[in-house]
């Protein structure tokens, strides 16, 4: 297909622009309405108590005194869900033999985790329910807990359903990597560790149940990233037809994809509220938040680089074991992590032979999942800490030997050995661009000054590629009900502005903003003109709504071509009126003008009031259509991949191991840029993130599995105060499968800031014998590392 | 985290405080900036049945000069201590340690005497308050006492108060020309409770350390007075020699303990760079 041939001086044209968000003023203002915010009619709140062990047997519950407590309405333990509620499984068929144990809201037999929520408590006030979750007496077996992936490996199966502790196990491999071992002049291998984080949105999980036993119908208020996908989880696990379910997903402070997955607290309130018939509020506070939002990474990978006399790698082996704590999480399993990771190394590089085997190991942790740039950061910190490795044993810089090994620009289309398809990358641009943002040179030499002077200034990159625009083949093809295509609505209102509801959704990030940029651009009309509604099961079409850089590249498309047809018709309309020929007219600022000329003729505005108060005026048989549905399914490549560069300044403090985040850049091609501000922020976001990773953010655990840091006095997220100026520049090289051109850009930052930073801090302690394989890295791994302490 | 429910009192002045606290049976408690008790009321690690709120009470008001010290109400806001003349002027060691107390926020409601009372090691102002050798004014139902900073702090969030007392205000004896002073501490991020920290208040003649407190805060289940280091520095110059021989006293006088975060060898070692790196500032007089 074309690609879209945008002029920014056109009027109306938004796609380019940085334009401000429309709902961010009515979110500064405090108008937001989070889950929380909603208060019902007759409506409950609830309270969960909780696991104090990772792995036990559940012996007794006492609920007597609890039921008793003035205020209380209902107290439920495994047996009262169960009943009623199908069980699942977090599997996927794509991804043979994988097994996971079936998962009910709240346990019948054991506990598999300190956090697991045990018994629930529906009350009139969250703080009664608080108050008789303290009267609830648990009376657990504690049996060891499994905690350590690799021993989770080979121990007994935790879970009386499955034979071993091994959830997904598979092996790739090209051929030759013996061989080129073998034959290779030089060669580098590292064992890394990727600490556990998770996402600590500044919202946190929350659901409004409402079921209406007289209509059968559940309506759920509910902070997720996916209102479709928990539509059809309710219905599915709770019996209730599709149509009776309606998911609302009304604003959203933050997902990072934590908020897609099924979890027992929501999946019981809303059990409960269909037992009680009454609207029961959950919100997680943020110690339940530490122990039961899904973790991310844990990997343990050792990586191994071949490269011949130039420099020129030539084999690629690699090992992750991760581990993903008791259950894989639903419906998207917690298994697409690792599969990522081994399917990503070594992307930007130009070599053959690639060889790497996955173990996703179940321990007696929460549950670990889909976090923004599932497996990248493992799969990217692992590639460049090794060609950086490789670059100081062959004596090259860090540029030199990536510009020896990259992917040519020129060389595309491209298939990765580990079976990716790359339509076109620029990583060779962005290298360049890289470079010169940098003032690399300069930045060479002054870190050359302050070394004779003491300071350890480190300089790192690391380059990267995303998979954005998912098709099918993610999630589809396994078997899950996750939709790869969206559907959107446009209305024309009797005064001339649009109505847009579509399928893809807002946490923050700008979604709604870029919809109604695609939207005026592509009718001709003013942005303030155009109204995007998104997040509610039941005024949208089904789609897949946002999670893995979809937005834009599927969402965006199917704005556009809604956008389109909705434009015909009233071409249409306005020929008939002006008896013109369609095809000579268009609309431009609100307008329908001659085409050719630009001259005006009548209003949009003047068009929607004849058809829709005067269509007697309109020749007879005529139809208006004024409004259009419109669904896109992205096709040709699987995934839309992108790519870009990232470079990153530190200071090491040498003495007490604390490192100075001094300056950070990037360098991204995401295809046509929609609204570059939205790209920019994006960006910045995903790289505080990665930068949280690398320095800060861990769930640190004791070996029974206890989770000793989870509060944020303890868990440290990276503030402002401590993040450097973040420098962004970008290279577009759009997709042709789609009109629009545009790919993903939300997981871009996190993809390569953690590597770029791992880089910099070991090109700081260079010459100190000291080399960090294992984030964050912390002032004590640091001062470990020099021998120090 | 809701809180367990409570009742809630204003009294009019301390007596009627002190009075409100011996008829609740030990199951009161006072309530000045909030900062502390709340979260741990949210977190139910504490359920009192009364809330007494002190924190607008005239008489624990103020900063003045009294005495020769700088008197400081126990109420008066960390935020009023950061923006202070008087306190810049007379405790310049405080003024240096303000900064670090958490975040503008916190500051704004978090007061002097709550910070003293609730006796944690990691916060600024009690190893302050050591290290300023400062007295403590405390009121009960049977009067008033004063008692020094060092015979303050008992154990982790243990305080010479009796249950029922309030610190009324906080005396620090004033700067002199002679007076030189260093705080900084190591903490991941700006505003967090540090991993290690210290002040020095020392009295300097001639290059010549006539007299000389240290306090750590982060090192002990109370804040820390380091005084064989103190004794090793007195008389001396600030020589480089002699800023080594401090840190090697340093090594055998602390015994901190380990975190999720941070072993104990680490925190030793930070101590004893942050320790090199104050007399180093001193020494220089920045
Ligand atoms: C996110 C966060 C970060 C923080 N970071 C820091 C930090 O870096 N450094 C730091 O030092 N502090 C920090 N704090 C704590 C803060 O400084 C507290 O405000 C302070 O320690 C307690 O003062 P308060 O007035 O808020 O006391 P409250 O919370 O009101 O009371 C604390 C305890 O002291 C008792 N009490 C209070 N006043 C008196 C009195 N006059 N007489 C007798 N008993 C009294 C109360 O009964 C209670 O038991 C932080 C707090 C938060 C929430």
């Amino acid at each position: 297909m074309n690609a879209f041939a945008g002029s920014i001086d056109r009027p109306n044209s938004y796609i380019g622009r940085s334009v401000s968000r429309p709902n961010a003023k009515r979110l500064l203002e405090g108008r937001g309405r989070y889950v929380t915010d909603l208060v019902l009619p007759r409506m409950l709140h609830a309270a969960f108590v909780r696991s104090p062990y990772a792995h036990g047997r559940l012996v007794s519950i006492d609920i007597e005194e609890a039921k008793a407590l003035s205020g209380v309405r209902a107290v439920f333990t495994g047996e009262d869900l169960a009943s009623i509620c199908a069980p699942w499984t977090g599997t996927l068929e794509h991804f043979n033999n994988m097994k996971s144990p079936p998962q009910v809201p709240l346990p019948l037999e054991k506990v598999m985790w300190s956090g697991q929520p045990v018994v629930l408590i529906v009350a009139d006030s969250r703080a009664i329910a608080e108050d008789a979750a303290e009267l609830v007496i648990v009376d657990i077996e504690e049996l060891p807990a499994l905690a350590d992936p690799v021993e989770a490996m080979s121990a007994e199966a935790m879970s009386q359903e499955l034979a071993d502790n091994i959830c997904f196990a598979t092996k790739l491999d090209s051929g030759g990597v013996e061989e080129a071992f073998d034959a290779a002049d030089t060669t580098v291998g590292q064992s890394f560790i990727f600490g556990r984080h998770t996402a600590v949105t500044l919202e946190p999980r929350a659901i409004v149940a409402d079921y209406d036993p007289s209509e059968n119908r559940l309506t759920a208020h509910h902070a997720t990233q996916t209102p479709y996908q928990f539509q059809d989880v309710y219905s599915r696990h709770y019996g209730i037809p599709e149509a009776n379910v309606r998911v609302i997903a009304p604003d959203i402070g933050g997902s990072f994809g934590m908020k897609l997955h099924v979890y027992h607290e929501e999946m019981a309130v809303v059990g409960a509220s269909i037992l009680l018939g009454r609207p029961i509020k959950y919100v997680a506070d943020r110690m339940e938040s530490f122990v039961s939002d899904i973790h991310a990474r844990d990997h343990r990978v050792t990586g191994r680089l071949a490269l011949d006399r130039d420099g020129r790698i030539t084999a690629m082996d690699v090992d992750d074991v991760t581990a993903i704590g008791a259950f894989s999480s639903y419906p998207r399993t917690s298994a697409v992590e690792g599969n990522q990771v081994i399917r990503l190394m070594g992307a930007p590089y130009d070599f053959s032979s690639y060889r790497a085997n996955l173990s996703v190991v179940f321990q007696n942790k929460v549950q670990t999942s889909q976090y923004r740039a599932v497996g990248h950061p493992i799969a990217c910190a692992v590639t460049e800490c090794l060609v950086d490795a490789a670059a100081r044993e062959l004596g090259l810089d860090p540029f030199e030997i990536r510009e020896r090994n990259l992917i040519p620009d020129n060389s595309y289309p491209r298939t990765s050995p580990t079976g990716y398809q790359f339509e076109k990358l620029s990583h060779q641009v962005c290298l360049a661009r890289l470079k010169s943002i940098m003032n690399y040179d300069d930045l060479l030499a002054e870190q050359a000054d302050l070394r004779v002077k003491g300071v350890l200034r480190g300089i790192g990159i690391a380059l990267f590629v995303e998979i954005t625009n998912p098709s099918p083949a993610f999630y589809g093809v396994g078997g899950a009900r996750i939709s790869a295509q969206d559907g959107a609505i446009l209305k024309l209102t009797p005064s001339g502005e649009v109505h847009c509801s579509i399928s893809v959704t807002e946490q923050g990030q700008g979604t709604e903003t870029i919809i109604g940029q695609i939207v005026a651009d592509q009718l001709g009309i003013d942005r303030e003109k155009v109204r995007v509604m998104t997040g509610d099961t039941d005024t949208t079409p089904h789609g897949g709504a946002t999670w893995a850089c979809r937005g834009a590249g599927i969402g965006g498309e199917t704005a556009l071509q809604a956008a389109r047809k909705l434009k015909a018709n009233l071409l249409a309309v306005a020929g008939l009126i002006l008896q013109a020929q369609p095809g000579e007219l268009d609309i431009r600022a609100d307008w329908i003008v001659e085409a050719v000329t630009g001259q005006q003729r009548i209003s949009l505005a003047e068009v929607a009031r004849i058809a829709f108060f005067r269509s007697d005026t309109l020749p007879p048989e005529t139809q208006a259509q004024l409004s259009v549905v419109h669904h896109y399914a992205p096709q040709g490549y699987p995934f839309a991949f992108t790519n870009g560069a990232q470079g990153c300044l530190v200071e090491v403090d040498a003495e007490t191991g604390f490192v100075k985040i001094l300056k950070h850049w990037v360098v991204e091609d995401c295809g046509r840029i929609i609204n570059p501000l939205l790209v920019d922020e994006q960006v910045r976001g995903g790289v505080v993130q990665g930068l949280g990773a690398a320095f800060f953010e861990e769930c640190l655990y004791n070996e029974d599995g206890q989770l000793t840091n989870g509060s944020l006095a303890d868990y440290l997220v990276p503030m402002a105060c401590e993040m450097p100026d973040i420098e962004i520049s970008h290279v577009e090289t759009p997709t042709r499968d789609t009109e629009l051109g545009a790919k993903g850009c939300g997981e871009a930052g996190t993809a390569a800031a953690s590597a770029a930073a791992m880089n910099a801090v070991n090109d700081a302690l260079v010459g100190h014998g000291a080399v960090l394989t294992q984030i964050p890295m912390t002032p004590t791994r640091i001062l470990r590392a020099l021998g120090t302490i | 985290m809701k809180a367990r429910a409570f009742d809630y009192m204003r009294p009019k002045c301390v007596q009627e405080a002190l009075e409100a606290f011996a008829s609740a049976d030990g199951d009161a408690s006072y309530i000045a900036g909030g900062q502390s008790l709340v979260p741990a009321l949210a977190l139910r690690l504490q359920a009192p049945g009364l809330l007494i709120d002190i924190a607008r009470l005239d008489e624990l008001r103020g900063l003045s000069i009294v005495d020769g010290h700088l008197r400081i109400g126990a109420t008066t806001r960390h935020c009023e201590i950061l923006g202070s003349n008087l306190v810049r002027e007379h405790a310049p060691l405080l003024a240096k340690a303000a900064p670090f107390v958490a975040h503008p926020a916190i500051r704004n409601k978090g007061t002097f005497g709550g910070s003293l009372a609730l006796a944690d090691p990691a916060s600024e102002f009690p190893a302050m308050a050591l290290a300023l050798d400062a007295i403590i004014e405390i009121a009960s139902v049977e009067g008033s006492r004063r008692v020094g900073a060092g015979d303050f702090f008992i154990d982790l969030y243990e305080t010479a108060l009796q249950p029922g007392e309030i610190i009324t205000a906080v005396h620090v004896p004033v700067a002199t020309v002679k007076t030189r002073t260093a705080f900084d501490e190591l903490a991941r991020r700006r505003g967090d409770y540090a991993i290690v920290g210290a002040g020095i208040d020392a009295q300097m003649q001639g290059g010549f350390v006539e007299r000389m407190r240290i306090a750590f805060l982060s090192v002990g289940p109370t804040p820390v007075r380091v005084s064989a280091v103190e004794a090793a520095l007195t008389g001396r110059q600030l020589t480089p020699e002699a800023i080594r021989q401090a840190q090697d006293v340093l090594g055998t006088e602390l015994d901190p303990a380990g975190d999720e975060h941070t072993p104990p060898k680490m925190r030793r070692h930070l101590a004893r760079v942050l320790l090199g790196r104050l007399l180093g500032r001193l020494e220089a007089n920045v």
